[in-house]
């Protein structure tokens, strides 16, 4: 991408962000009653999308390649026990990748 | 100037001292955010500009991850919509007393993250504070906060004599660690798990390239089809939760909302709440997210307050 290209990119991301936060204002004047089905899925499609941006994390990983398999397990593994274990984000993160980095740079040098 | 010390300095003092959990958070938080856009190859600025430009932790590492890919601005706008759609449910309740503070509202709602509505939604003024600057320095506070971090970060790791390889791991990590503390606290897991079976198969009938649209597509389908089945499971397991409207938590604003979150656990996380909280880039935020949430299932809650 260009410079102007990511710029784009990342003021359409921002105009995305903005709608979302807005538009409960303009759609909803005074007090008119938020629907049902609205505030089902506004309860039940944050799991179901970060399930998604797992996934999509994982896209281009060659689930034939055991050398890209197993960091991403290792780490992923990594991640879920430390935050199962602490309950702190940052430690579960920081430690994963981690475990990843070693993994990728010093045990799988392809 | 008398304005400025009976109203506006007044107000900064009652909201600085509750922005302070969320000072460590967004600090740390925002530093991985510039560390990880550096390292990809993306210029120092350009933490900073969507730390301004978006305002939103986990669309800021997505946007990050896209930007060094193909120039797909259209994708961009309707991935972000959707992964920030949770932010509508923030807006909607605070409605009426946004309606109120007059133009400083179009700055509040902008900023609107995670942290920053669960501050607001669960604090009112001390008496004579005025609403409308009070909330303002919240949302400025927590703004200046992430935007420090992100550039602290993207200077540090542009400073780093190498590029690391595999340093992406560390957006996969934060996803799959947002997916857990969702996962810990919904009483149901239908959705969820049909939400990773719909993305592992529009992955494999799409291909890598071009499956997140479908996938969110297929994702909203299956789930308004389950909600007959999803929602009385949440009925059942939780009579205070059932009516939670959203909640938020995660260090980089990425809110999650409970799928009916289980009351006792909601109990324990607004008990928690004023225990130190580490690293806690969430867990200073998370108890009042909690506390939200029971505060909107339960109108009586809040009157107590």
């Amino acid at each position: 991408m260009t410079l102007d290209q990511q710029i784009v990119t990342v003021l359409a991301a921002g105009a995305a962000t903005i709608l979302t936060r807005a538009l409960p204002f303009l759609v909803f004047p005074a007090s008119r009653p938020v629907p049902g089905l609205i505030r089902y899925l506004g309860r039940a499609l944050p799991g179901a999308i970060f399930a998604l941006l797992v996934v999509y994390c994982l896209r281009e990983v060659n689930i034939l390649a055991p050398s890209e398999v197993i960091p991403q397990v290792a780490g992923l593994a990594t991640a879920t026990a430390l935050f199962l274990w602490r309950r702190d984000m940052l430690i579960a993160i920081f430690g994963s990748t981690a475990v990843y980095l070693i993994l990728v740079n010093l045990v799988f040098v392809s | 100037m008398d304005r400025i010390k009976t109203v506006v300095l007044p107000a900064l003092v009652a909201a600085f001292p509750l922005t302070i959990p969320i000072l460590a958070g967004f600090v740390l938080t925002g530093m991985t955010c510039g560390v990880f856009a550096v390292l990809l190859g993306l210029p120092w600025w350009v933490p900073s500009f969507m730390a301004v430009a978006i305002f939103a932790g986990s669309a800021e590492f997505l946007v990050a991850s896209m930007l060094v890919g193909a120039y797909d601005p259209v994708s961009a706008f309707v991935t972000i919509l959707i992964v920030n759609a949770r932010h509508l449910f923030y807006g909607l309740s605070l409605l009426e007393r946004f309606r109120r503070i007059g133009a400083k509202r179009f700055y509040v709602i902008y900023a609107l993250c995670d942290e920053t509505f669960s501050i607001e939604y669960a604090s009112r003024p001390p008496q004579g504070v005025d609403d409308g600057w009070f909330m303002f320095w919240i949302s400025l506070l927590n703004q200046f906060y992430w935007v420090l971090g992100c550039t602290l970060g993207a200077l540090f790791g542009a400073v780093l004599p190498v590029q690391i390889e595999g340093i992406s791991f560390a957006m996969t990590a934060l996803f799959m660690v947002i997916f857990l503390d969702q996962w810990t606290r919904e009483a149901s897991h239908a959705v969820a798990l049909a939400g990773f079976a719909a993305s592992v198969a529009a992955l494999a009938v799409f291909g890598a390239d071009t499956f997140i649209v479908p996938a969110l597509v297929l994702i909203l389908v299956v789930a308004v089809a389950m909600r007959r089945w999803v929602e009385p499971a949440c009925a059942a397991t939780d009579l205070d939760g059932a009516e939670a409207i959203s909640n938020g938590g995660a260090g980089a604003g990425d809110g999650t909302c409970s799928p009916c979150v289980r009351s006792h656990d909601v109990q324990d996380q607004v008990e928690a709440r004023d225990e130190p909280s580490g690293t806690g880039s969430s867990t200073g935020a998370k108890g009042r997210s909690e506390e939200f949430a029971r505060a909107a299932s339960d109108p009586a809650y809040e009157e107590e307050r």
